[in-house]
């Protein structure tokens, strides 16, 4: 059996969940699939999930389950997994199963694979693909030990609306847990946003990002210029925006902004997985960067290799034309 | 506070990749290395609490030999003594391995407070810190951008998903995985420099007998992705055919 632990938030599913769901499916192969979901009060959240081709969804459901914590998740979920007893475990790779499943996985003593993009079979075990060295290499990677084999899967790995759904509800049962208020050991507060942003890059047509290959603060005044060439917002990777050279409102990735422009132009980014996911829905994408293997040409529509401290002026001088 | 900060040695941002004969690991010995990018940072927000709040900041690492280039630079930017678990096969191993190891050097010195980067840039399990603390039987929370301590407790901002946060209270001890930009890093000074060839670095062997929980079967350089059009030419030659092909191809101008 594989078993899916989908994530909630105050009744809302993340959308990851069903990726992970079409993975599960895909990874059957006969076996069935199942699928969790924990929480204070998950019950329309599971008659959502039970729309899912799968053998059943199981609501993980304790007071103590809300707000989310590790030490409460980690607790409830080794005991329903060591009842199921499933072959896998599959997660999304978000934030909160960064949280959480490495310490359930320790706990357990199995084995956790992490970010995975995609598996397949290998002498009747199955290896996962997961990127290495900032995504410059791709590992094909066996969980070892006993099973549970624990997997979580890079946002985006698999499309949520390839789910296969069931012709009727899938059954929703619930599995008692226990959960001892007492034995979590953090108090988490509500979740809040920095006040408001004065920009909002999501609305821009155009965007000139830059990365680290501009080296310096001084430099980004030719990022500037060459936003200002192409008429578009100016916006960073998140290591501009650690070093305070532009505010965090122009950080674009999994942790600032997500945008989809006519036009984004990369000057300098290497394309990280991190900073993908904010801007890959982008209608076109230019890459100017001086490595040719540089990951971010792998969803740029038109590329240039070289040294943007050459070609910047160029295209600059260009635009103005 | 006795605070402690681990630390991962990792090929450089520039380095570009080779592979091994059997295509299962780089060619280490081509690589240049440098201090993972936001072990850095959680060295910086140690060497900050204990300024704040006095005690003494341990760093440690398991890797190779080499790997003590790393604590050298962590003593020169202030870090106050090293524990090196030396052990030449550990820089591939994964972070079961690599937490069982580090907790045997740690137990016994009773951290407050155990630091770490939320995610390697080479094996980047994102692991390591959360199973040290299942390890340490300490209490964790990840992706930290802020840390307030008082009274031995602690209150941590915690970095969620698209511009969110969360404010998180727990008691000492604890450990925290620390993201990039928390803070603006120092660098080390000549001074820094010299005091650190005084400072202890602590060799410990790796317990022996651990048993990985993954393999690497192997390595491989990413497949291309085929639509990109690459624009070749000089720099005017490039930048005059890009700027053509977004106003007539892509109509993105
Ligand atoms: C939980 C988490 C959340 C994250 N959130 C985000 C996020 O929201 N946004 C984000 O961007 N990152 C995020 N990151 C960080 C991400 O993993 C990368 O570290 C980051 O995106 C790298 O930024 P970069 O491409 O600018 O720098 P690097 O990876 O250092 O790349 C610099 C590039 O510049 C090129 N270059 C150098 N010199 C030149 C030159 N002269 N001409 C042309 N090219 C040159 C190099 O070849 C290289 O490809 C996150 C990481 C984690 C773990
Ligand atoms: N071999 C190691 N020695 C010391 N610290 C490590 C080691 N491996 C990982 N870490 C720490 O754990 C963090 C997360 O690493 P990882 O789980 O590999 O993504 C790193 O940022 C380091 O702080």
């Amino acid at each position: 059996m594989i078993l899916v632990i989908a994530e909630q938030k105050n009744g809302t599913l993340n959308r990851a969940s069903w990726e992970t769901i079409a993975i599960a499916q895909q990874m059957a192969g006969g076996q069935p699939v199942k699928v969790a979901i924990p929480g204070g009060a998950v019950g329309p959240v599971a008659q959502e999930l039970a729309a899912a081709k799968v053998a059943e969804v199981v609501r993980i459901e304790h007071e103590a389950l809300e707000p989310y914590t590790p030490d409460g998740f980690t607790l409830a979920l080794s005991a329903v997994i060591g009842q199921l007893a499933p072959q896998y475990v599959l997660l999304p790779h978000t934030y909160q199963t960064r949280d959480f499943v490495p310490k359930l996985a320790a706990r357990m003593g199995r084995a956790l694979v992490t970010d995975c993009t995609a598996f397949r079979p290998e002498g009747g075990a199955l290896a996962f693909a997961r990127p290495m060295f900032q995504g410059k290499l791709v590992a094909q990677v066996v969980p070892e030990g006993d099973a549970p084999h624990f997997v979580t899967f890079q946002i985006g790995a698999a499309r949520a609306d390839a789910v296969v759904k069931g012709d009727a509800p899938a059954a929703v049962t619930t599995v008692p847990v226990t959960v001892a208020r007492a034995a979590i050991r953090q108090q988490p507060e509500a979740p809040f946003q920095e006040a408001k942003q004065a920009v909002d890059l999501s609305q821009a047509e155009r965007i000139v990002a830059v990365g680290r290959g501009i080296k310096s603060q001084e430099n980004l005044e030719l990022a500037r210029k060459v936003a200002a060439a192409f008429g578009a917002e100016l916006a960073a990777s998140r290591p501009i925006c650690d070093a305070g050279w532009l505010p965090m409102e122009r950080q674009i990735g999994s942790s600032g902004q997500t945008v989809a422009p006519k036009l984004y132009v990369a000057l300098g980014i290497s394309g990280a997985i991190q900073h993908l996911v904010g801007m890959k829905g982008s209608r076109t994408i230019v890459a100017i960067n001086k490595d040719a293997e540089a990951p971010i040409f792998e969803v740029a529509d038109y590329g240039i290799a070289g040294d943007l401290f050459e070609i910047a002026p160029a295209l600059i001088a260009e635009l103005g034309k | 506070m006795k605070i402690a900060v681990c630390i991962k040695q990792v090929p450089t941002r520039e380095w570009q990749p080779r592979l091994n004969d059997t295509k299962t690991w780089i060619r280490d010995q081509d690589a240049s290395y440098e201090m993972n990018e936001p072990d850095a940072y959680a060295l910086e927000e140690g060497l900050r609490l204990k300024e704040k709040h006095g005690g003494e900041v341990v760093v440690c690492s398991a890797g190779p030999a080499r790997a003590a280039q790393v604590l050298r630079e962590a003593l020169a930017r202030g870090a106050d003594r090293a524990i090196h678990v030396e052990d030449e096969q550990i820089g591939a191993a994964d972070a079961f391995v690599v937490t069982e190891a580090l907790a045997a050097a740690m137990r016994e010195e009773q951290f407050d407070l155990v630091l770490t980067g939320l995610q390697s840039d080479d094996q980047g399990f994102a692991q390591t810190g959360v199973i040290l603390a299942e390890r340490l039987g300490m209490p964790h929370a990840t992706i930290i951008m802020e840390v307030q301590a008082a009274d031995g407790r602690l209150r941590v901002k915690r970095e969620l998903e698209g511009g969110w946060f969360q404010w998180i209270a727990m008691s000492l001890p604890a450990v925290l995985t620390i993201q990039s930009g928390i803070n603006q890093l120092r660098y080390a000074t000549l001074k820094g420099i010299m005091a650190a060839k005084k400072k202890e670095i602590r060799k410990v062997a790796a317990p022996a007998g651990l048993s990985a929980r993954q393999r690497i079967l192997k390595l491989d350089f990413p497949e291309k992705g085929k639509k990109t059009q690459m624009i070749a030419g000089g720099p005017e030659e490039a930048a005059r055919e890009l700027v053509r092909r977004l106003r007539e191809e892509a109509r993105a101008l």
